[in-house]
């Protein structure tokens, strides 16, 4: 109890100083997050659209193997990602081992299998009320596919933000793929890690506290737009 | 011209049960087609089949020269319309049969004009009261100026007041030339609208007839018990 | 929307390689970094020659085998079998000195087995399974587990078959080991700059220290540019040049917590 009322202080001076590290921390976390989130939700959700209004052999195994990489361990992800990203691996030519790109792409592969299958669910459900008007109207397969995921676009704004969870609160494939390299691809989760195995519990708490702070105002961000959407547009 | 409608020994089948029995008919221009039957007598189911939205298990269906996918519109029982506004759901019709974008709106406002909807054009269509919704539906389906138009049981979820506006708006299109069929098991709306009726009990088509014919002197005993309101469901 | 996609841009930038400030990447300990060195030395270094030392801190087996797979620019560890191990494998162009600590063996101040104050580090051991005291290991292939490795050997003791539930094999960095020893009271073999840095004490001191087999030296190699063109060699190699010359050796031994020096320069 002693240790959380001194972690909450901590964090409090923590957001309050403005101290430039600890601001260069939030902003690669933030951005390395946000951007997985935005090309995981741009191949995601039509990926998960076209399963959902699909009807093709195998289907069924599709859907239960989706479902299934939802809970892909992180570690194993950045593992990976390593070791294509490794001058001994495949795509080692590239360069981009220990840089914040390739956090952005073990972090891409990790959500990308929870917003399509969220988004599978939802416009499957959808096609339900939807498929018989609109196939009515001569609408079909990608098309109908993507007006579904348009109609249900508020919906789908809670399986982004279950990505953007994800990508956030990680640290097994951003450790392996970035390296936490000081100045460079050190986030917050992995600055709590490191924090954490040099002892200083107190800073690591009082880490934590913000970085939670931090995803609650995003999911408070997004509830107020997806509000002020809704309000404009029935 | 896309009709006669030609039906030729039509099965359909689901779950293992019959629904639809060796159905045949030819349905040529001009009188509106009222398809009566108690429910379950496999009226949707028959309608469905026409409009192209199942496949028979046997037998088949054609229609004449033309477009036959362009050329004809359905209105559901109940209206599915998407999350913008009246006007935008009528231009999203128009857009899928590729009408340039310039001429689009100009004929939605026109086909909302047809049903006395002109001044709701810009509010959302999900806050629109049921009769309006089904106006909405009725006026999307008739923006592209169908040769048929279906109508599946269109006022059986709405008041009386709603169902007069709805049975005066096909009224209009009737006598405007388009081909009304319309499947209900009202018999006052059959009367008031129809110019002939197919009956249909447990799946097989037991008669077909004028309207005033069939009223006043069916030809078949289940027609007789229908009209006399002994036969409510199957 | 529109942050969004500068800081994507941004980052795309960032990855590229060729957009990059002059950097190399260096692969090293837990160990190392946690003492706080790098922060110490490499500002020195980087505003002296303008180039980005990227340190990627592992375990000693690990940071080595980052350097086999070409990953690292340089290595630099303390196990002088393995380093010449991967030396002679072909994977090292040269190995240096650098600079030497040693390493502590911790306890609680309760101290079951009896060993504070001793000097005899191999005693010691004998004494803690003995007792079957709690022993935490790094059991990580780090420098660290390495020495302990050799100690258990020294002294007599077959520590894969005599080891029992008193000896807890974490897997795991210096930090997180010494975190569990403190939380179970274990005794813990660390190297002495971790020590200095650690925070979440608990009980624990230092019992034995002193032995001349709990000596611990540094070396720094560059990795083969012949069996990975993509290393950057002239880079690399300025940065050993610095580390070894009295510019660098002096830096080491400027580093110090609470006034005590951390790290001993012995280049030749």
């Amino acid at each position: 109890m002693e240790g959380l009322a001194e972690a909450a202080r901590g964090a409090l001076r923590l957001i309050v100083s403005g101290d430039a590290t600890l601001g260069g921390i939030v902003l690669l976390s933030l951005g390395v997050s946000l951007s997985a989130v935005l090309v995981a939700t741009l191949v995601g959700l039509p990926l998960g659209a076209a399963i959902g209004v699909g009807r093709f052999p195998g289907r069924r195994a599709v859907v239960v193997l989706l479902n299934a990489l939802m809970g892909l361990p992180p570690v194993v992800v950045g593992l990976f990602v390593y070791l294509m990203l490794s001058r001994a691996g495949p795509l080692g030519s590239l360069g981009i081992l220990f840089t914040p790109t390739a956090m952005v792409i073990a972090q891409t592969v990790l959500i990308l299998p929870i917003i399509a299958a969220l988004c599978r669910q939802a416009v499957e459900d959808a096609w339900a009320e939807y498929e018989e008007q609109l196939r009515s109207l001569g609408a079909t397969g990608l098309s109908a596919a993507l007006t579904v995921v348009w109609e249900i676009r508020f919906s789908l704004l809670t399986a982004v933000l279950a990505g953007l969870g994800r990508a956030s609160a990680e640290v097994g494939a951003v450790m392996i793929v970035g390296g936490n390299i000081d100045g460079v691809t050190r986030v917050m989760t992995t600055t709590i890690a490191l924090e954490t195995s040099k002892g200083d519990l107190p800073l690591a708490l009082a880490l934590g506290l913000v970085l939670i702070l931090l995803v609650i105002a995003l999911n408070a961000a997004a509830a107020y737009v997806k509000d002020a959407a809704q309000r404009r547009y029935g | 011209m896309i009709l006669p409608l030609k039906l030729e020994d039509v099965f359909f089948v689901a779950a293992g049960r019959v629904i639809l029995e060796r159905i045949s008919a030819e349905i040529g221009a001009g009188p509106s087609t009222i398809i009566l039957g108690a429910n379950g007598a496999g009226k949707s189911v028959l309608m469905r089949l026409m409009h192209g939205l199942l496949a028979p298990a046997s037998g088949k269906i054609r229609w004449g020269n033309g477009d036959a996918a362009r050329l004809q519109a359905m209105v559901f029982q109940r209206p599915v319309l998407l999350r913008r506004s009246a006007l935008a759901n009528v231009t999203y019709a128009l857009k899928l049969a590729r009408v340039p974008r310039a001429e689009r709106e100009r004929l939605a406002l026109e086909a909302l004009e047809s049903v006395g909807l002109a001044a709701f054009a810009p509010r959302p269509a999900r806050v629109l009261s049921g009769g309006e919704q089904q106006r909405l539906a009725l006026a999307r389906a008739w923006a592209l100026h169908p040769e048929v138009l279906f109508l599946d049981e269109p006022t059986a979820s709405l008041d009386p007041t709603a169902t007069r506006e709805i049975e005066r708006v096909i009224q209009a299109f009737d006598a405007a030339g388009t081909k009304i069929i319309m499947a209900t098991h009202n018999l006052g709306q059959a009367r008031r609208l129809g110019d002939e009726v197919l009956f249909l009990h447990q799946g097989r088509l037991v008669e077909r007839a004028p309207v005033e014919q069939f009223f006043s002197r069916p030809a078949s005993p289940e027609a007789a018990a229908f009209i006399k309101g002994e036969l409510p469901w199957v | 929307m529109g942050l969004i996609l500068r800081l994507l841009c941004t980052f795309c930038l960032a990855g590229s390689a060729s957009a990059q400030p002059r950097f190399i990447t260096v692969a090293s300990t837990t160990s190392t970094e946690q003492s706080g060195l790098f922060k110490h030395l490499l500002p020195i270094f980087e505003s002296k020659t303008g180039i980005q030392v990227r340190v990627v801190a592992l375990g000693t087996g690990q940071a080595l085998d980052m350097g086999r797979r070409g990953d690292a620019d340089v290595v630099f560890v303390h196990a002088k079998p393995l380093e010449e191990k991967f030396l002679a494998e072909g994977f090292g162009v040269k190995r240096h000195d650098v600079m030497y600590n040693d390493f502590v063996l911790i306890g609680p101040k309760p101290d079951p087995a009896k060993i504070g104050g001793s000097r005899d580090v191999l005693e010691a051991f004998r004494k803690i399974r003995a007792a079957q005291a709690p022993f935490v290991s790094r059991g990580d292939r780090s420098g660290t587990h390495f020495a302990e490795l050799e100690i258990w050997k020294t002294a007599g003791i077959d520590i894969a078959r005599d080891k029992g539930p008193w000896y807890r094999d974490t897997g795991q960095g210096m930090g997180p080991a010494l975190n569990i020893a403190a939380g179970m009271n274990g005794y813990i073999l660390a190297d002495r700059g971790t020590w200095l840095s650690f925070k979440n004490r608990g009980e624990l001191g230092v019992l034995v220290e002193g032995d001349k087999r709990l000596f611990n030296q540094y070396g720094i190699m560059l990795v083969n540019p012949r069996k990975h063109p993509s290393v950057k060699q002239q880079l690399g190699q300025a940065f050993i040049d610095w580390i070894l010359s009295p510019e660098g050796q002096n830096a080491i031994a400027g580093y110090k917590i609470g006034g005590e020096q951390l790290f001993f320069p012995n280049s030749e």
